[in-house]
């Protein structure tokens, strides 16, 4: 009677090579061709894992088949470890969660002998996220991550809410966003993405901001800072008092500054927040967007993602879409 | 590679009350079933979409053989009280089985105590029938009692109540102390300051203590960070003394955590 979803349903890739562009060749037997270009690196399908809520992919790997996915996007990772936050660290909200992670990490290297060598055998992109509380710290990551091989982009967080340290004065304050772009793209040798916060008030500044210190694709939304109370405990529902909104909640506001970002810069642009399904990442896609992440969802659905990617796939067969390239940024 | 976990639609073969908002949740789920070690939990999703985060609800009983899996919680906000509505034939989504469980293996050849306190208790059920071994069960309650008699069949029981209606008036301690009992090794599960009582008996025990831990929790399975408890010493995931509950856990030995 019941039905599962579990590994075995979904077979895995026989390739096992994290030779991820030869998307061509699989898109060949399929009707539509999903595959899209950030920077140069051609992505099988357009969607992509939120950073922070899908670990490294050992452990939705576990259940789910990273090479459905056009590209794995890892924790924000810093120079040495981080510690974090105390806990409570997330809430759930109507339609959403609040997180105040605080970028906890193991630090580069740990991340580079673990969790870059587990991707080694995934068959998709991988797109490292670094976060950083100075210029230095975030050169001082991207220039380490350079050097691997396995590292097809770099997401530079400058928009984490939740770390006085964690970037938010970059986020929010064009000129500082312009600098870092400036100087990680002097050191970086893969592509550069720069993730913006959506707690300014003109997006497209800051995205202009961050093409004009030569970043090569732009991602959009972080979280929304928010404040959840507690009131039987008369108290706030996170240790950090603020946190990051994220999940269905935020999608229209997502949605919107996606378009406005799209519309502001020549980069691609990368759309998230809120995403659940592929009916939502069309949106995105519609709006300007090149690629997807699905995040917060993966927390309702393991296969949120996959399911995404799929989903976008199926749509394009039935509306009779032959090229994902027509749907992008085809509502003006 | 064999699934450690699945994520499934697992069938409602019945649901009755316990105790006052205490609910009993019979699922049909087989690799769950078979998989189940006592002390791991599974994450239970709403089908509610607006209430997108899992509540993590630890396994009371799992019967292999069957391919049953028993749930027992307490109402304690809006997910645990779309659940208590479930209805036989109704299908739950639920993930699992998730985490480390207790160490059986601990118990060998030892006179153990299973401690519970509250809506702790659950997972001492088929802890006390798989655990090897001579065992004395302790169970904390405010006032009513559930779970009482499968506890009783499985180990010696013994009752406290924070009211004195039934055993001993006070805590798991007290009651402990009330019949003289002694033993090698300690399993427990319930709140915090209970918890963090029998961390400091067992120290003085000089006895082995496993602790199972609660925190807020998304992913239910290591990726998100979000159900960290703080350890003594650095660990190889976080390197920064941060173990996650749901992946390192939820049971931890007493001395590794600091509560
Ligand atoms: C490993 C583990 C095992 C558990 N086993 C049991 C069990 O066997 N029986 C039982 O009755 N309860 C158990 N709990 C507690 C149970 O998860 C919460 O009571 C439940 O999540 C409350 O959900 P709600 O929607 O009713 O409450 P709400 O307060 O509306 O929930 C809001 C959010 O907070 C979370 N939350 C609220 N209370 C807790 C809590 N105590 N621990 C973790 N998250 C919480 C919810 O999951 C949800 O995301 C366990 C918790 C953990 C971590
Ligand atoms: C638990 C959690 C942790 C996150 N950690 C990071 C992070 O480390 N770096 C980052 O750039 N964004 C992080 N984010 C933001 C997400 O990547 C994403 O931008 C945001 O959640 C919106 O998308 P969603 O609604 O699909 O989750 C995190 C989000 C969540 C929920
Ligand atoms: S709940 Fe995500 S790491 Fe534990």
């Amino acid at each position: 009677m019941t039905e599962k979803f579990e590994s075995d349903a979904f077979t895995r890739s026989s390739t096992g090579a994290h030779d991820a562009g030869r998307t061509e060749e699989r898109n060949e037997n399929r009707k539509v061709r999903t595959a899209v270009e950030i920077a140069g690196v051609t992505l099988k399908n357009p969607v992509m894992t939120a950073s922070g809520t899908f670990g490294s992919g050992m452990e939705y790997g576990q259940l789910t088949d990273l090479s459905a996915l056009g590209a794995v996007v890892t924790k924000g990772v810093a120079n040495v470890p981080w510690s974090g936050n105390d806990v409570p660290r997330i809430a759930e909200t109507p339609s959403g969660m609040m997180n105040a992670i605080g970028l906890q990490n193991p630090g580069i290297d740990t991340f580079i002998r673990r969790d870059l060598a587990f991707l080694e055998k995934a068959d998709t992109r991988v797109i490292v996220n670094v976060c950083g509380r100075s210029i230095q710290d975030y050169c001082e990551t991207a220039e380490r991550l350079s050097g691997e091989k396995r590292v097809d982009l770099l997401e530079i967080n400058i928009s984490c809410p939740n770390v006085k340290e964690g970037g938010i004065a970059f986020g929010q304050d064009p000129k500082c966003a312009m600098e870092v772009t400036a100087a990680v793209k002097r050191v970086a040798k893969v592509p550069v993405i720069l993730k913006l916060s959506p707690n300014v008030t003109d997006i497209a500044e800051m995205a202009k901001a961050v093409e004009a210190g030569g970043a090569d694709a732009v991602s959009l939304i972080n979280t929304l800072t928010g404040m959840k109370i507690d009131i039987h405990r008369r108290t706030f529902a996170l240790a950090n008092r603020t946190g990051g909104v994220s999940g269905p909640a935020i999608r229209p506001i997502a949605v919107r500054m996606v378009y406005q970002a799209a519309h502001a810069v020549k980069i691609p642009v990368i759309g998230m927040g809120g995403i659940t399904c592929a009916e939502d990442a069309l949106e995105f896609l519609m709006a300007g967007a090149s690629a997807v992440a699905v995040g917060t969802a993966h927390f309702r659905d393991p296969f949120a993602s996959v399911k995404t990617a799929r989903g976008i796939a199926a749509f394009m067969e039935e509306e009779g879409i032959e090229d994902i390239r027509e749907l992008i940024g085809c509502v003006d | 590679m064999e699934a450690e976990k699945v994520f499934a639609r697992a069938l409602v073969l019945g649901q009755e009350s316990v105790g006052t908002q205490i609910f009993s949740l019979l699922l049909e789920e087989k690799t769950v079933a078979a998989l189940a070690k006592p002390g791991q939990f599974v994450s239970v999703y709403c089908h509610d979409r607006s209430r997108l985060l899992p509540r993590p609800i630890s396994i009371c009983e799992a019967d292999p053989a069957a391919g049953t899996v028993r749930l027992v919680y307490r109402i304690a906000g809006e997910g645990t009280r779309e659940f208590a509505a479930l209805k036989t034939g109704d299908m739950v989504e639920i993930l699992g089985p998730l985490g480390n469980g207790f160490p059986l293996e601990e118990a060998e050849g030892k006179r153990a105590f299973l401690i519970g306190g509250g809506i702790g208790i659950p997972p001492l059920v088929e802890l006390a029938k798989r655990l090897p071994g001579k065992k004395q069960i302790i169970a904390g309650y405010r006032d009513e009692l559930f779970l009482t008699q499968e506890l009783s069949r499985r180990g010696e029981l013994f009752i406290a109540t924070e009211d004195g209606s039934t055993g001993t008036k006070g805590n798991v301690l007290d009651c402990i102390r009330e019949n003289g009992l002694t033993a090698d090794i300690i399993f427990a599960c319930g709140p915090t300051p209970m918890l963090r009582a029998l961390k400091a008996y067992a120290e003085t025990e000089k006895i082995p203590c496993y602790l199972s831990l609660e925190q807020r929790m998304a992913c239910g399975i290591g990726a998100c960070l979000a159900c960290v408890c703080h350890t003594t010493e650095k660990d190889e995931h976080s390197q920064v003394k941060n173990k996650r509950i749901c992946a390192e856990g939820p049971v931890f030995e007493a001395g590794e955590i600091v509560l």
